[in-house]
């Protein structure tokens, strides 16, 4: 298992490197960062742009390859270059990143939690109310894109807060600056701004996943060793519980790698909708910009996590399922 | 003292439109064990499920079912699954899919005591290794922490007994306990069984497809047709005078080791007199014919047959009962003589004179061995195939047995594949495939054609029977219309109708299906067919059928066959020679009489002795040779003879002459006219 | 000897016919079918029936409310909101059908091809198929989508280049089953030549699989390019569609609702009846997917 693991970690290393550089290369080859230079009022005189944008290493005059060059040997000894406003991109990205976590954290642990439960139980109560419910549902949210159900949402939180007369939900930002004295009320504030970006994230979570739970769950209701157990004497519902779910569940993980990469696309609407100053939003604000590092330093991180996220499914698939451990 | 009484069962699955057990009454004594036999779709596994109360869900059942005086239809969920595992277990067919893949064995044995005896985690767990212990799996307390699939077949079966013997249940329901297994493996598990019963006194409710089996190890055996019993009384007088002619036409239509069918008259000493097939095919649930749901089968059906369905009505003494409108006394007497197969096209009558069709030396076919499902990664090689050597004359039908994993489909795999094998030499017709070029190997192809085990996964479901018997034929270069025009002709030469060209292989059953996929095989006129399982995806009562048409069509054509098979009575009847694979290698080939009568291979022994018999009182004296251990894996086989470990004979050695086995691995050598084998010492040559 | 019922053998109509009346005989699929063509029908027969074009201006109506005049309301520059809902609606019906088309008939060659093959072809094509996988999509587009204004076949085509990995993977696991099938080695040994097993043998087989994953696509497709477009990415003005519509909306989704609801709810409606036919489609011709008795 060990040797296996080191191996597919260098197979994955090697795309991250593609990756990284496909998206470096990419980044510098399109975005026109000189523009946000030349275009400062009072209009700076070209040797300086040219100046400012050779020192950090932007200059489209520069060729392509040399720029790239410097890049990655910056990157190989730990430096992500410099933002377009001269300040190192590896701190903020850790800023920015930790962020992210915050709002991601809770609502896919959370989602995952109540999208398997969810699936499960709507596979066992197949066809009855509570399934049609569950399917109908996670069928709707699945259609309506992060965008929409975020204002959705917004609209719904300002219903409440003016039949109740009370700032019950916030949206805008991680907190409301000088909000609150004592810390306790700035951990209050704090979880008022999570409360519904993170519902947005769980709603979708939930969707997704439970649909494919239930899925996996169907295949397993008929399944021969749910029957060996019930006949060794366990009722239906405990039989599909500790031997139908405890089945089921290893290839979800398989299927939270595939998910990943859409869970940070969908997070960076989610951060961006909800004014979180977080890793999606910096990428969007940095294309925008023509900020090439900061794109790069993003993409370098996400490819990372979208491969660590498949390398943790697979070992939990493996902690899961002793076929995959030991063959056959 | 009756501990399982049934009362009109009747189960009814997609809610009521379909009746697959239509009231059914049996009871069971204590140590007690009743066989249900019958085919596929004869609604005996939907009553074991209504035993248990494990019913899927669109299933229903009513009627009555008690244990031990206690009534167990309309109990709910809770209330039965105190009884379940507890006063009445269940064994299932297939315990690769019947225990759960992600927990120990040992934990679900143990899991079976915890719930209904209130043991802890700890005790609980030390009897699980006791039991398995008891069931002869060979150091517990490791096996114990293995999953399932770490375990053999066998070894399996062995556990989901342990786990029914668990608390001393009042009844084993037993579903096709042996059927997944080889066949050494089932006369273990066989033993097995038979030893729970005689240790707890459990009854047995043992329900299987196999006469055999049923003949050894029932008390009373009832058949069933159609969702009902036809057929009930003690296993000795049902198996030796059957009075419902579909009992006569199963135990008829069976294939025996011995090659003699049953009620025959002294007189007949054919060596291998044909099999007497059941024409039709079981009714499919829910679409029974009025009547007797036999009568369309039946050869001596009458006008009132089709009236009214029989009741079964008691007949004699011991408890026989029948359900027949007719008094039959003489079963030999109900089904006509099977016709002797038509003249042959005439072939030299010593072998030595005969063409060869096939011949093939040295054979190797190695697989890369892969383990894990999304973490592959290449472990070893599986030697599948290493090294065998044999021919295949005109006119002639070499059987080639042995267990899974023996490397017979491999070989007939490498074989079509009409390529240079990885290593040795394979000739068709006298030319070596190695040496083909792409025209040539095509046009060989018109003489070499194959049939699998299961027409329906052989058949492109997409495709008209008329489409499918055309594609070898346009695929040789003939015109559209051409081939068409001879469909008809082939449906005719397996005994199909022509209104079968345009239906799908959904639409035909099983009978149907594989004569579907002989008229494809034939349609090239091939010199040589090759034969995987062919009938073993068959019920009894149509294989007959279909064995008696590949020898009819054999003798017809001038064909030669190889026919793979695990099934030795099978081969009994249809082959003139037979090779006997282990592990990759041929242990033993030669002619069949000689073969079966006088194996020289410890192997052959006891995969011969391991054949149960459908005729009760020999069944029960049967001794089966016992082969220690399981087959070694094939990646990684034993130096010297590859059979060392499990062989009888080399266990009662004395250690200078077993020094051989361990150390040189045997050629064959000839011991008999035609037969040879790859034993250093042959049962023929050690008296 | 298990209790398997199979259908009763009875003559059969053709496959087509047969097909036909298992997906109309789903609910989902006939209400997502009908959704569906009523949403067509407004997109493209919409624009025909009220006055204003979706490049027009009515300077006298500034974000006014629906009325008789513009029965979606009108922007704060005066733009008729119908006409531009509609003519987003066109576009995302029309990035939707073409991504989801290309995507999966590129699917379907990559699949059977490396399946088929197997070898170094299979590997080279799966490893560039991880490596799309790897590859930041999102990036791509958005340092694209200044050319977008001038031609949007081109966010079709990148969408379906990002779009066709997934489903690659399951038709060459499909092919790699179904070439070791044995009705497929059984037409091998028979001597049918490799184009006329996969044309006879396998493609058939993957249809129901292609067409279930072409409809899902589409709703892919038009999730994508909304959500591309609304941080503008995807469309370019001074077209507009369905995404950059509710972008303008968004900031005042509870003051002027009508900026909003229409193009959000519309674009909802399209993923749904898009999501019911593909489900309904699913359950009509794999049974497998089913995973029960109804």
């Amino acid at each position: 298992m060990a040797g296996f693991l080191v191996r597919r970690l260098l197979n994955y290393g090697v795309l991250v490197v593609l990756a990284a550089s496909l998206a470096y290369l990419l980044a510098a080859a399109t975005l026109r960062p000189r523009a946000e230079f030349a275009e400062r009022s009072p209009r700076p005189p070209a040797a300086v742009v040219d100046a400012q944008l050779t020192a950090l290493n932007l200059n489209d005059k520069t060729p392509l390859a040399r720029r790239y060059a410097t890049w990655a040997s910056g990157v190989l000894h730990g430096d992500l270059g410099r933002t377009l406003n001269g300040d190192p991109v590896a701190p903020e990205l850790l800023r920015r990143a930790l962020v992210s976590v915050r709002l991601l954290l809770v609502g896919t642990v959370l989602g995952g939690v109540l999208g398997v439960l969810a699936g499960a139980y709507a596979a066992v109560r197949q066809y009855r109310p509570s399934d049609r419910l569950i399917t109908v549902g996670s069928f709707v949210v699945l259609s309506t894109p992060v965008f929409v159900l975020a204002v959705l949402l917004q609209l719904g939180a300002e219903r409440v807060n003016q039949a109740t007369g009370v700032r019950i939900f916030e949206w805008v930002g991680e907190y409301t600056p000088g909000h609150g004295a004592g810390p306790l009320a700035r951990l209050g504030g704090r979880l008022q701004h999570l409360v519904l970006p993170t519902l947005a994230i769980v709603l979708t979570q939930v969707a997704v996943v439970s649909r494919y739970q239930r899925h996996l769950m169907l295949d397993v209701l008929g399944a021969d060793y749910v029957r060996t157990a019930m006949a060794r004497g366990l009722t239906r519902r405990r039989a599909l519980l500790r031997h139908g779910l405890r089945t089921a569940l290893a290839p979800v993980t398989t299927y939270f790698a595939y998910t990943f990469g859409f869970v940070l696309l969908g997070a960076m609407f989610t951060e961006k909708i909800f004014g979180w100053h977080g890793m999606g939003g910096w990428l969007i604000d940095s294309v925008h910009r023509g900020d090439v590092n900061a794109v790069a330093a993003v993409n370098l991180l996400a490819a990372v996590l979208v491969l660590l996220a498949g390398l943790a499914a697979d070992a939990a698939h493996g902690l899961l399922d002793p076929r995959v451990r030991t063959g056959r | 003292m009756t501990v399982l009484e049934v009362r009109d069962l009747r189960v009814t699955f997609r809610n009521g439109t379909v009746p697959a057990v239509r009231g059914i009454s049996l009871a069971v004594g204590r140590g007690e064990v009743l066989g249900i036999v019958g085919e596929s779709g004869c609604g005996k596994s939907a009553t074991a499920l209504a035993l248990t109360g494990l019913l899927p869900p669109g299933a229903r059942a009513t009627g009555s079912v008690r244990l031990r005086g206690r009534e167990l239809i309309g109990l709910t969920d809770a209330e039965l699954a105190r009884v379940r595992g507890r006063d009445i277990a269940m064994v299932f067919q297939d315990p690769m899919s019947a225990l759960t893949p992600v927990r120990p064995v040992g934990d679900q044995i143990a899991e079976t005591v915890q719930i209904h005896q209130g043991a802890g985690r700890t005790a609980a767990r030390a009897r699980a290794v006791e039991l398995l212990d008891l069931v002869g799996v060979p150091d517990p307390a490791r096996r114990a922490r293995a999953y399932p699939h770490e375990l053999s077949g066998g070894m399996r079966q062995r556990v989901m007994i342990a786990m029914a013997v668990a608390n001393d249940p009042a009844v084993i329901v037993a579903d096709e306990p042996t059927t997944a297994l080889d066949g050494t493996v089932q006369a273990r598990v066989l033993r097995v069984l038979r030893a729970a019963r005689d240790a707890t006194g459990a009854a047995i409710v043992l329900i299987t497809h196999d006469l055999g089996v049923a003949a050894g190890l029932a008390d009373r055996v009832m058949v069933m047709y159609a969702g009902r019993a036809v057929e009930t009384g003690p296993v000795d007088e049902v198996y030796a005078r059957p009075r419902m002619p579909y009992t006569i036409g199963l135990l008829q239509s069976v294939p025996r080791l011995d090659g003699r069918p049953p009620f025959a008259p002294a007189e007949d000493t054919a060596d291998r007199p044909r099999l007497v097939p059941i024409e039709g095919h079981p009714p499919v649930p829910g679409r029974l014919p009025g009547g007797c749901p036999f009568a369309p089968r039946c050869p001596v059906a009458e006008p009132r047959c089709r009236e009214a369905e029989p009741d079964l009505r008691p007949v004699g003494a011991d408890g026989r009962a029948v359900a027949c409108v007719r008094d039959i006394r003489d079963p030999a007497g109900v089904y006509p003589r099977p016709v002797p197969p038509p003249p042959a096209v005439p072939v030299p009558s010593d072998r030595r004179w005969r063409r060869p069709v096939l011949e093939v030396s040295g054979l190797t076919r190695h697989h890369p061995l892969y383990t894990g499902g999304r973490l592959r990664r290449r472990t070893g090689t599986v030697r599948a195939v290493d090294g065998i050597e044999f021919d295949i004359r005109e006119g002639e039908t070499l059987g080639l047995v042995g267990e899974s994993g023996g490397g017979k489909t491999t070989a007939l795999m490498e074989i079509l594949r009409l390529r240079a094998p990885q290593a040795g030499r394979i000739a068709v017709l006298g030319q070596d495939t190695a040496t083909l070029t792409a025209a040539r190997r095509k046009a060989l192809r018109r003489d070499v054609q194959v049939v699998f085990q299961d027409p329906l996964a052989s058949l492109d479901p997409r495709m008209r029977v008329a489409d499918i018997l055309a594609e070898p034929l346009t695929a040789h270069g003939a015109r559209r219309r051409a081939a068409a025009g001879r469909v008809g002709e082939l449906l005719a030469l397996v005994g199909l109708g022509a209104e079968l060209a345009g239906r799908y292989p959904g639409n035909l059953s099983g009978g149907q299906r594989q004569r579907v996929a002989i008229a494809r095989a034939l349609a090239t006129e091939p010199r040589l067919v090759l034969l995987d399982e062919p009938v073993s995806a068959l019920d009894v009562s149509v294989q007959a059928g279909v064995l008696n048409l590949l020898e009819d069509l054999k003798a017809r054509l001038g064909l030669a066959y190889l026919l793979v098979a695990h099934d030795l009575a099978v081969v009994r009847h249809v082959a003139d020679r037979v090779a006997v694979m282990y592990l990759g290698r041929i242990v033993e080939l030669g002619e069949v009489p000689q073969v079966y009568h006088r194996p020289a291979h410890p192997y052959t022994r006891a995969l011969l002795s391991a054949v149960p018999v459908p005729d009760p009182p020999r069944e029960r004296r049967r001794r089966s040779v016992a082969l220690p251990g399981d087959r070694p894996d094939p990646a990684d086989p034993p130096a010297g003879c590859r059979f060392r470990t499990r062989c009888p004979r080399h266990a009662a050695l004395d250690p200078v002459r077993a020094r051989r086995c361990l150390q040189v691995d045997p050629e064959p050598v000839r011991v008999g006219d035609d037969q040879l084998t790859a034993c250093h010492y042959p049962e023929a040559m050690t008296p | 000897m298990t209790t398997t019922f199979r259908e009763p053998p009875v003559g059969m109509p053709s496959r087509g016919a047969d097909l036909a009346r298992r997906v109309l005989a789903d609910r989902r699929a006939v209400l997502g079918l009908a959704l569906l063509g009523a949403l067509f029908l407004l997109a493209f027969a919409g624009p025909h029936l009220a006055k204003w074009h979706w490049t027009d201006t009515d300077f006298a109506a500034m974000r006014e409310p629906p009325s008789a005049g513009h029965w979606f309301g009108t922007t704060q520059s005066g733009r008729d909101v119908y006409a531009l809902t509609l003519r987003g609606m066109q576009k995302s019906l029309l990035i939707g059908i073409c991504a989801a088309v290309l995507s999966t008939g590129l699917a379907a060659l990559v699949g059977t091809v490396a399946g088929y093959a197997g070898g170094w072809a299979d590997r080279a094509l799966m490893w560039g198929t991880d490596l799309l996988l790897v590859l930041p999509a999102f990036l791509v587009v958005a340092v694209l989508s200044p050319a977008f204004r001038a031609a949007w076949p081109l966010l079709v085509l990148l969408l379906a280049a990002f779009m066709w990995m997934v489903t690659a993977r399951m038709v060459r696991q499909m092919t790699i089953s179904l070439k070791r099938r044995e009705f497929v080695l059984a037409a091998r040994y028979l001597g049918v030549g490799p184009a006329r097993i996969v044309v006879r043998h396998i493609l058939p087989h993957l249809g129901s699989l292609l067409i279930i994953d072409g409809t899902l696509n589409v709703s892919v497709a038009i999730i994508a390019e909304s959500g591309l477009s609304y941080f503008g990415f995807g469309v370019q003005p001074p077209d507009s569609s369905l995404g950059t519509l509710i972008a303008e909306g968004t900031g005042a989704a509870t003051t002027f609702p009508w900026l909003f609801g229409f193009a959000a709810g519309l674009l909802v409606l399209i993923v749904l009846a898009v999501n019911l036919v593909g489900d309904g489609l699913r359950d009509a011709l794999d049974p497998a997917a089913k995973g029960g008795d109804r």
